[in-house]
């Protein structure tokens, strides 16, 4: 029998994944995050934007580590990509499964609700009036997950709509079909 | 085992990455490496068109008298070659583990650009000390 994204996940996790220290991974993150801060005059709108663009450099890598580990065939619908991204993806990398829900009715966007967030564990925003209303802290997943998705054909828009650092009561990222490159399949593909 | 040769095709056909191994094969000139690189993508296209299953893969082993051919292409369009001694078994496991390699020390490389040519040192050395290995 097909081993659930669940069971591959946590397989993957224990046997194939390095692990590093979360409180570098954290710090390192946070210690980015500060400096774009500081480059762009907390112009938090421009510091999303990079956020994003450093992930979505980080999504069309990562993507190639993650299939040669995990081995994954291609999803069938975008409710299988829903479940890989969640119970393998963001297992194997960050070892957390976000919940998926809120599926629309065309069944082309869903969320990701993020319980726990290693990225932001230690994190408070500036009480600059600004951040709490501007600044999307760990955007750099939605970039992550474009640049993903769009190496395996997929293209799709992410972005987070609450997030407990700003007083929201989940943390929640919305993700959006827009397409499927149909002419960058490629071809013979199973 | 006998390893003959290595080649990595990006999804545009063009040929990244050409080793040998051993010795064996006879060298082509470059701009042959890359005719015979875009010939393979082109052909693998077509003999998935032309089967009768539908949604097949393109041509995934080439078996003749003097080599055996494997060919490995990821869900990101990359076609990992490899040629080897006819009899060789588990060539295409061999490939998956090339897989890994590469995006380790090809991809995971900062300053390696995507899709261009690989020129990665530490790639070609675990590349050649996994090669060796192989029993």
């Amino acid at each position: 029998m097909a081993r659930t994204p669940r069971q591959v996940g946590e397989e993957v996790w224990k046997t194939r994944v390095e692990k590093v220290n979360a409180e570098l991974v954290t710090l390192t993150y946070g210690s980015v995050v500060a400096q774009l801060c500081k480059d762009f005059g907390n112009d938090y709108i421009q510091v999303n934007e990079q956020l994003d663009k450093m992930g979505y450099n980080i999504g069309i890598r990562l993507i190639e580590d993650f299939l040669a580990r995990t081995n994954t065939s291609r999803c069938r619908t975008f409710k299988d990509t829903a479940e890989i991204i969640s119970k393998v993806g963001f297992k194997i990398f960050l070892n957390i499964t976000p919940t998926v829900g809120n599926w629309s009715q065309d069944n082309k966007q869903f969320s990701l609700i993020f319980d726990e967030n290693p990225l932001a564990d230690f994190v408070e925003l500036p009480d600059d009036g600004k951040a709490v209303n501007e600044l999307w802290y760990s955007n750099i997943l939605c970039g992550v997950l474009r640049g993903a998705l769009e190496m395996v054909q997929t293209q799709v828009e992410a972005q987070f709509i609450n997030d407990v650092l700003r007083g929201h009561e989940t943390t929640e990222m919305r993700v959006t079909l827009i397409r499927i490159l149909e002419d960058e399949m490629p071809v013979g593909d199973d | 085992m006998v390893v003959y040769s290595l080649y990595i095709l990006n999804k545009a056909a063009g040929l990244i990455y050409q080793r040998d191994f051993n010795e064996g094969l006879k060298r082509l000139s470059s701009n042959d490496y890359l005719v015979l690189s875009g010939t393979f993508h082109a052909v693998y296209a077509i003999a998935s068109q032309i089967s009768p299953v539908p949604s097949s893969s393109g041509i995934e082993v080439l078996e003749t008298e003097t080599f055996r051919l494997q060919c490995f292409q990821t869900l990101t369009g990359t076609k990992f070659l490899l040629i080897s001694e006819p009899r060789q078994q588990n060539t295409d496991a061999v490939l998956r583990r090339i897989y890994e390699l590469y995006a380790d020390y090809v991809i995971k490389n900062p300053f390696y650009q995507i899709e261009m040519p690989v020129r990665c040192e530490l790639f070609d050395r675990h590349l050649a000390t996994y090669i060796r290995g192989i029993p």
